[in-house]
């Protein structure tokens, strides 16, 4: 979607403040988030790409105006309300009106360090790819209202096929919750020139990750 | 509303509102507040850049593992215990004279947490997102480092579940170093590609 994630290639935003590496948080809210949004992902109700959708679907005021766990939490309440788990009724009290739904899918604490050691792989079994490494290929000009992991910035843009990973889950399908729908993916490398015109930095190259439904032979 | 640059330090309405989200989901039963404490701990001391600098040092100091390393990152880093959320398709990237690279998620905060813990607020701020993959010259003098004019760029957007380690060059006169004193040298941000590690003399 053409939403306020798509950041790439935007100006505007003001300098990059770097910070030290001991530093793991800047409130303890922040903890909170982090725990609270991994520990409800373990119900099951979405998959990685539709709560980055509910990110991205935050109003672009918003989205701009939160830090990273602000955004996270705003998606979690949207997430847990379109689950039919919280209301807004109880965001508003602070308390539970009605009883969970899917209880018997809480993560419990011994449960915690397995979970986050296997994590959840995205390859799967699936069609053949088209393309092949050394390939020149032309990125289609998909705009989806609906999630996408193809960038604005390298939308209709001609680029070479440097890596395939097989298939992988689509996100286009996967965040409507329509299917895994898996297809090959491949890194494709840019040059800037392409990217952004002739007063890109001529030393510049940028790859990005591309599901074969974003591409064309070049 | 605040206008400096620091868009990851809110106060208290935010603790307000996660606590009242916490709290319904505790009395429904649908979380653990002892499992929100584990994923806390993990994250806060035990998962973290070290990981990493433990990753590159072996690299350095290993050419089979550096091998391993180019052809299977996956594997070859879960071989030091280093695997599971947010790094389950690894690449990594070498770092040479001619070839800087540079990491960045333009969409969203992909980041690579079992080597590098969760990413800092900079790698998930909108200055850092849209610049990286435009001019990562600018940006990388915000953090105090200056390319020569012919070094290429190769900047890495991570678009899907592959997730990137840049591995930096090796620094000069650390020859007589083992693992261990080499992975000290080894930042987090030079894994990023948004720093260099530091030199032994600077110790």
């Amino acid at each position: 979607m053409n939403g306020p994630q798509d950041l790439g290639g935007k100006h505007g935003f003001g300098p990059v403040v770097p910070e030290d590496e001991t530093l793991r948080f800047h409130a303890d809210w922040e903890k909170r988030v982090l725990g609270v949004t991994l520990a409800a992902g373990a119900l099951g109700h979405w998959n990685m790409d539709a709560s980055r959708h509910a990110r991205e679907s935050l109003p672009p005021a918003v989205y701009y105006n939160a830090s990273y766990y602000e955004i996270w939490l705003r998606a979690l309440e949207h997430l847990l309300e379109d689950a039919g788990e919280i209301t807004a009724e109880e965001l508003a009290a602070g308390r539970a009106l009605a009883p969970g739904r899917r209880t018997d899918r809480c993560l419990k604490a011994k449960a915690v360090p397995a979970v986050l050691a296997s994590g959840s792989p995205y390859d799967r079994p699936g069609p053949d790819p088209r393309f092949v490494v050394g390939d020149r290929v032309r990125t289609r000009n998909h705009q989806p209202k609906g999630h996408t992991r193809l960038p604005a910035y390298a939308r209709g843009c001609e680029g070479v096929v440097t890596a395939c990973h097989g298939a992988h889950v689509f996100p286009d399908s996967n965040a409507q919750f329509a299917g895994e729908a898996p297809a090959p993916l491949y890194t494709v490398r840019f040059a800037a020139t392409e990217l952004y015109g002739a007063g890109a930095d001529p030393t510049l190259t940028v790859s990005i990750e591309a599901w074969e439904p974003y591409l064309d032979r070049a | 509303m605040h206008d400096h640059p620091h868009p990851d330090n809110e106060l208290d309405e935010m603790s307000a509102r996660v606590r009242a989200l916490e709290t319904i989901l505790v009395e429904k039963g649908l979380i653990d507040p002892a499992a929100v404490d584990v994923i806390i701990d993990t994250y806060e001391n035990r998962v973290g850049p070290r990981n990493g600098a433990a990753v590159v040092a072996r690299g350095w100091s290993d050419p089979c593992f550096a091998t391993w390393l180019a052809e299977d990152a996956s594997a070859a880093i879960a071989s030091m215990g280093f695997e599971g959320r947010q790094g389950e398709h690894m690449v990594a990237v070498f770092n040479t004279p001619e070839t800087h690279n540079l990491v960045v998620c333009t969409l969203c905060s992909c980041y690579p947490w079992p080597v590098l813990g969760l990413p800092p607020a900079w790698y998930k701020a909108p200055a850092y997102r849209s610049r990286a993959v435009r001019e990562p010259r600018a940006v990388l003098s915000e953090f105090g480092v200056t390319l020569p004019e012919d070094t290429r760029i190769d900047v890495w957007d991570s678009t899907a579940e592959i997730r990137y380690l840049v591995i930096p060059e090796r620094p000069p006169g650390t020859g007589g170093l083992d693992e261990e004193a080499l992975a000290a040298l080894v930042t987090r941000d030079s894994m990023i590609g948004c720093g260099q590690p530091h030199r032994p003399d600077a110790e």
